[in-house]
């Protein structure tokens, strides 16, 4: 079966256990969470979970209509049903040695990341964009040496069209 | 008006409709316990396992076609109730679970009988709650009822700290739930009506699929009226016995592993499914890829993930089995009446071909007594009208293949989990639901000693069940594995040890017949079934005799080992 990259966004109740239903119902059917990222709405008792996955159409059908049967789970919308914008924030913190200084701030400067701290060996810089942002800037700092590096899930929203 | 949280549980309990409990006490229930017995319109049944209260309050619930209770204490009390929440859980079965909790300031502390049980049984209820506020008891257990029996109904547990029972809390009778996160469907959408309508009439060789949907939507009439309008045979899953009468022309008998002949055939030649509150398990599919590979099917659920979950369907329908059959038979009877069964004569013809040639069937020879016999026996005596409950193997084969059941909620079994000691506490619940009615328990030797110590409930209660052994010393339906598939190799299953279970009957205060004489069966039951109080039939049966037909795991359901 050909699978693919589908991104969740999932209003839920704000009570404890909620994310833990969600987990268990992932482990428990076999489902993959590729990325998960969490965070109260405008409204404190609702939440909004973004959620990554790969898997086949017949997959995915199974994991919207298992969410929504959650009685915690008010709305699941599926992103990649329609235009959205998608953002993932990660801090990439990488040897920099002087003779690579330069090198690494053209490559800040091209992807429009921020230095956020510098050590006598080491930059730690930030990044926000999609997923191939990322994966093009990581390809490219990882012949650098890269330390360590914290990444969020990715988080989206649908675009508000024709407005 | 100040209650405590125990007299709240108890008015909101009773609130509900609910006039019976199954429980066991403990530390954490004192309270509750000592509530429940001040209030005479609630009886509070004492079982021996706190499984047992569970199965009982699942049987209750299905007898009495309402919401079963039960009550157990923390800890281990609480984790007993994991395999009879998974049961309901598997069979859809409205039913709320209250135990106790350790106080809420000694909650994650690894309190003595302290277990996360809204953690363990998760994945096993339809929903659960923790109730850590006092003033959100009484809301809660009315949103536990609700959730239990509305939409595709399942078991709901409620975990109660010790200090929300004994608090003093302001009582106003909570608004009925509204929950923006929970709105079950009912109504289905009027355009797939009118192509389901279209399908019968195209269809040729159409056959109904019940399952326990409609026995839960109570849409059993609605079933059989849609059957007899198009002149379309019925068959249903273990779940949905008695959604149609099983003595009726159009009856295919049950469907999948040790479906019938003719119902197995039929579906594998059918043009047309109608399923009706089913989620093609893989005991009826069989091989996916060759189940009715000629057949567009329709499916009516009210649960959305049952549809396209295994089987890919041409015409699905959320919503409620009774509306949707309603507005379908509506759109019907404007039709003329053999449009909607073209060609069914040859259908049916063809049907009755299957039914001639390989018929269920058993030899009873005068040595020894088969199992099946006394199952077909116990049809004749008790005239079709008993309450059936049945442990899980073979037993609850040949209950579902050998007594016809007319009428919806007279078959009560653990059909999705499959569980071992589910008969005799359900037999109790059953009775406890349907005191006027007879009740049974069909068991086996290795099942009925899963649990056995339900018998005392049964006493004490005046809980009157009757329970026949169909014993043959072995774990049947494995051991018939082993021999169909596993060269014969009888590992683990030889029950040879085994108690006198005509003893054990009179230990505990009941009565105790035993049979061996083919010739003496009939005359066993009757006395079984007129003796007064709890009974113990014990049929000793032919040690290696197998349920057929019989599809081998995996297998496409029309290739049935047949003897």
């Amino acid at each position: 079966m050909e699978t693919s990259r589908y991104l969740l966004s999932i209003l839920v109740d704000n009570e404890p256990g909620v994310l833990s239903r969600i987990a268990g119902l992932f482990s428990g059917r076999g489902f993959n969470i590729d990325s998960l990222s969490v965070a109260t709405t405008d409204d404190p008792v609702v939440s909004r979970i973004t959620m990554a996955t790969t898997c086949d159409a017949q997959t995915i059908e199974q994991i919207k209509k298992q969410l929504h049967k959650l009685i915690n789970v008010i709305t699941v919308t599926d992103l990649t049903e329609k235009k959205y914008v998608e953002r993932q924030l990660a801090l990439v913190k990488i040897h920099a040695n002087p003779e690579k200084r330069a090198e690494i701030l053209r490559i800040v400067d091209i992807f429009r990341c921020r230095v956020v701290d510098v050590g006598h060996a080491h930059y730690t810089i930030e990044i926000s964009g999609d997923s191939g942002k990322h994966e093009a800037f990581l390809s490219l700092v990882k012949p650098m040496g890269i330390v360590e590096i914290a990444s969020t899930g990715a988080i989206a929203l649908a675009r508000e069209m024709g407005k | 008006m100040k209650l405590t949280g125990a007299q709240i549980l108890v008015k909101m309990i009773k609130a509900q409709g609910v006039d019976t409990i199954f429980g066991y006490p403990g530390g954490a229930t004192i309270e509750i316990h000592d509530e429940i017995v001040r209030h005479d319109d609630l009886r509070h049944i004492l079982v021996r396992h706190e499984q047992g209260a569970v199965h009982a309050a699942d049987a209750y619930s299905r007898a009495h076609q309402t919401t079963g209770v039960a009550l157990v204490t923390s800890g281990p009390g609480a984790t007993n109730t994991v395999t009879g929440l998974a049961s309901a859980h598997a069979d859809s079965i409205p039913m709320v679970v209250f135990c106790g909790q350790v106080p809420t300031g000694l909650i994650g502390n690894d309190a003595f009988q302290e277990v996360d049980i809204v953690g363990i049984t998760r994945p096993c209820t339809k929903h659960n709650y923790l109730v850590k506020d006092p003033d959100k008891l009484a809301a809660t257990i009315q949103e536990a009822f609700f959730i239990a029996r509305s939409g595709r109904p399942g078991p709901v547990l409620v975990d109660l700290p010790k200090d929300i029972i004994q608090a003093q809390i302001e009582f106003t009778m909570p608004e009925e739930p509204n929950l923006r996160s929970y709105k079950p469907n009912y109504k289905p959408n009027k355009k797939q009506i009118h192509k389901v309508v279209e399908m019968i009439k195209a269809a040729r060789r159409p056959v109904v699929f019940a399952g326990g949907g409609v026995i839960l939507s109570r849409s059993s009439e609605q079933v059989t009226r849609l059957a007899k309008m198009a002149q379309i045979p019925v068959t249903t899953s273990l779940m949905g016995l008695g959604a149609f009468p099983g003595t009726d022309s159009l009856w295919l008998g049950m469907l999948g592993m040790h479906g019938t002949f003719r119902a197995n055939m039929s579906i594998g030649h059918s043009d047309l499914i109608i399923a009706v509150g089913v989620r093609f398990d893989d005991r009826v599919t069989g091989k996916i890829s060759k189940f009715a590979p000629h057949a567009d099917i329709i499916q009516i659920d009210i649960d959305p993930t049952s549809i396209h979950k295994n089987i890919e369907v041409q015409c699905p329908i959320v919503g409620d089995c009774k509306t949707t059959l309603e507005h379908i038979l509506a759109l019907m009877e404007k039709q003329d009446a053999k449009d909607l069964a073209v060609d069914r004569d040859v259908w049916l013809a063809q049907i009755d071909q299957w039914k001639q040639t390989m018929p269920l069937k058993y030899e009873q020879k005068t040595d020894v007594i088969k199992p099946q016999f006394v199952v077909e026996k116990l049809w004749e005596i008790t005239r079709g009208q008993a309450i059936i409950t049945t442990e899980v193997g073979q037993n609850q084969m040949w209950a579902a293949q050998y007594y016809h059941f007319d009428r919806p909620n007279h078959f009560i079994t653990s059909g999705g989990l499959g569980v071992m000691g589910f008969g005799l506490p359900a037999a109790i619940g059953a009775k406890a639901a349907c005191p006027d009615r007879l009740v049974v328990d069909v068991a086996g030797d290795g099942s009925i000693q899963m649990n056995i110590q339900e018998l005392m409930t049964a006493v004490e209660n005046c809980l009157d069940v009757k329970i026949v052994i169909l014993n043959n010393r072995f774990l049947g339906m494995v051991r018939q594995w082993q021999e169909l598939f596993y060269n014969k190799a009888y590992a683990c299953t030889n029950m040879d040890k085994a108690p006198d279970f005509v003893k054990l009957a009179e230990a505990y205060g009941a009565t105790g017949y035993r049979c061996t004489d083919p010739a003496c069966v009939e005359e066993t039951l009757k006395k079984g079934l007129d003796t007064p109080g709890t009974v113990i039939m014990d049929f000793v049966v032919e040690r290696e005799e197998s349920v057929y037909p019989m599809v081998p795991a995996g297998g496409a359901i029309t290739d049935m080992l047949l003897v």
